[in-house]
């Protein structure tokens, strides 16, 4: 099973680096990730020859939606887990090291955040901030961070006790070559296997706030916001109901075995780094 | 809460005080004297006092009025919280007993067939964005079968709902049909209750059920069930009356936390299926910005975790008698 996640990671992996290969950009196109255009019409076109994976309406052409979409996706999810890491390392660390009132402010404001429902809180901060890719990154690093914070905090409060700590600080350590090279690398493990289990969230989340129209603008290649093009189009035509199948399948499926390679993959990850559950 | 109030007006300062001012309105007639309003509550004033302007008013109940609900906030929420509540026991129930039998089952056959049916269900079910399947489930059951329609109720059921002399008893519509005599009316609202709920269903049931499979194989692997087992006890009666008890301590606070996650706005989900809830209401509200639309959502979200945090408090004390509360 990790093999089947390890594998469609490296499959999208493979995709997202030859995107300028097998989907070349137009030459007179501006910026790649904007899907080219095949004519203006709104009805959306079957796969064909023409057009692998068919068209959707006003002829966005979904095979290079989908392969410069895998750009975007490892972008959004990766700079989302890595900030959010970076943040919830740096917060969480200070707090449980220096714990008293430091500890107890940084503490409640992740309450705070944690204390809304992911989506809702994601989707007042764009709203707030206005549509575009940018700020959805930023809305799902903001409600990202606090539960990593909240974790290591708790492994740092165990960590720091230990004798190894105190032998350093006797050799004389500073408190950052203290935090920074004994505790957090031996309290780190935990978190990565969160992250490694939320990678598949963060992906969900993004897309969903694409589909919400909260995200990149219509034709650039982003799966989320290529799957809301498809709404109108669920119902067919009239006797053909499935007449437009693959504007929702194409895109659902992309994103779909996306996430399930990231969870299969965190699975491994957890398997590996906590025995326990085996 | 106070946090909470305090982080929602924070995010508010990067707006207009022309859009803030709408916050205090209630009713349209208002908008004109936008400059009157701006003034009256002090929005070009330090912001701790318009903190505790705006946290007065909250307090008196009164949230400015909503421009997509075309009505103020607290009517809004009060006419979209019973569909959403609604929604959400419809939901919720399958995805308990599912849960936890299923997640006990694969426990007790671990690596046996049903143990991997159940967990390629859990695993295909927590990957599968909300918004996928509901358009494929769309498709197949509006498009193709012409059976399961989106919304909330149809036309016919909406003239009667709206007539004179229905009334409102629980604002759970079914109920409420059901009560005034009129079983075909409360069949129509359940039917379009089944896609959304299925939805909901098959994409929460994976957190429960991974939950519950890897509580129960812990639980099994102690001492004390080798020792019942030992004892003599029937299989069966090891699991329900031993290992189960202990294993549902982290499932209680699990589905505490996902009941109110429901009830605090299945956003996606609303909005696929047109379902009228506070979820696509604060979607809505979101995308053309209105403000107090989006504030009375997110507060009552936010208020209702709180919520629930006690009330998995609580839960656990009942479960675990070794916890006390106070």
């Amino acid at each position: 099973m990790s093999l089947l996640g390890f594998g469609l990671i490296s499959f999208f992996f493979a995709v997202s680096l030859a995107a300028p290969v097998i989907a070349p950009a137009p030459p007179n196109s501006r910026d790649p990730y904007l899907i080219p255009q095949d004519g203006y019409s709104p009805d959306p076109v079957l796969p064909g020859p023409r057009h692998w994976f068919g068209t959707t309406e006003q002829q966005y052409d979904l095979y290079y939606g989908m392969v410069w979409g895998a750009r975007t996706a490892f972008r959004v999810a990766l700079s989302v887990v890595l900030v959010s890491l970076a943040i919830g390392i740096l917060l969480g660390g200070i707090a449980g090291f220096y714990g008293g009132w430091v500890d107890e402010v940084l503490m409640r404001f992740t309450d705070i955040i944690l204390a809304f429902p992911d989506l809702v809180l994601a989707v007042v901060i764009v709203s707030v901030r206005g549509p575009g890719l940018d700020n959805v990154m930023l809305a799902v690093t903001a409600v990202s961070w606090p539960s990593y914070a909240r974790l290591l905090r708790g492994e740092v409060l165990s960590v720091k006790e230990r004798d190894f700590v105190l032998a350093a600080r006797a050799l004389g350590g500073s408190d950052l070559r203290l935090l920074f090279r004994h505790i957090i690398p031996n309290s780190i493990y935990p978190l990565l296997v969160v992250a490694s289990l939320s990678m598949g969230r963060i992906v969900i989340t993004a897309a969903a706030l694409s589909f919400l129209g909260l995200g990149a603008p219509v034709g650039y290649a982003d799966w989320g916001q290529l799957i809301s093009l498809s709404r109108n189009w669920i119902l067919g035509t009239s006797g053909n109901p499935f007449a437009y199948w693959h504007t929702v399948f194409i895109p659902g499926a992309t994103i779909f075995l996306f996430v399930l390679g990231w969870n299969l993959l965190g699975d491994a990850v957890r398997d590996i780094l906590d025995p326990r559950q085996r | 809460m106070f946090g909470v109030t305090a982080l929602l007006f924070a995010a508010l300062q990067f707006l207009s005080p022309e859009m803030r001012a709408s916050l205090y309105i209630k009713d349209p007639r208002q908008l004109s004297a936008m400059e009157a309003v701006i003034e009256k509550y002090g929005l070009r004033k330090p912001l701790p006092v318009q903190y505790g302007i705006w946290l007065k008013e909250v307090l008196k109940g009164d949230l400015g009025y909503s421009e997509t609900a075309k009505m103020p906030v607290e009517r809004a929420i009060r006419a979209f919280f019973p569909a959403t509540l609604e929604l959400t026991l419809v939901a919720f129930l399958p995805i308990l007993v599912l849960g936890v039998y299923l997640g006990t089952l694969s426990a007790v056959y671990k690596d046996r067939w049903l143990d991997h049916l159940t967990r390629f269900v859990a695993i295909t079910g927590y990957s599968l964005p909300s918004f996928v399947l509901g358009l494929l489930l769309l498709m197949v059951f509006y498009g193709k079968l012409q059976l399961l329609p989106p919304g909330r109720y149809s036309l016919d059921v909406d003239l009667l709902v709206h007539s004179e002399g229905f009334r409102h008893a629980t604002g759970l519509l079914t109920l409420d049909c059901l009560l005034n005599g009129k079983p075909a009316a409360a069949w129509d609202v359940f039917k379009h209750m089944i896609l959304p709920g299925a939805t909901l269903i098959y994409i929460n049931l994976a957190l429960l059920l991974r939950i519950t499979r890897s509580s129960m194989l812990e639980e099994l692997g102690k001492d004390y069930v080798r020792t019942a087992r030992a004892k003599g006890l029937p299989g069966s009666l090891v699991v329900k009356k031993h290992a189960l008890r202990n294993a549902l301590i982290p499932v209680v606070t699990l589905s505490s936390l996902l009941f109110i996650g429901l009830l605090g706005g299945v956003v996606i989900t609303e909005t696929v299926f047109d379902y009228p809830g506070i979820g696509r209401w604060g979607v809505v509200a979101a995308q053309q910005l209105d403000i107090p639309g989006v504030l009375g959502s997110t507060l009552l979200a936010a208020t209702l975790f709180v919520l629930a945090n006690l009330l998995s408090d609580i839960l656990y004390a009942v479960v675990d008698p070794r916890i006390r509360i106070g």
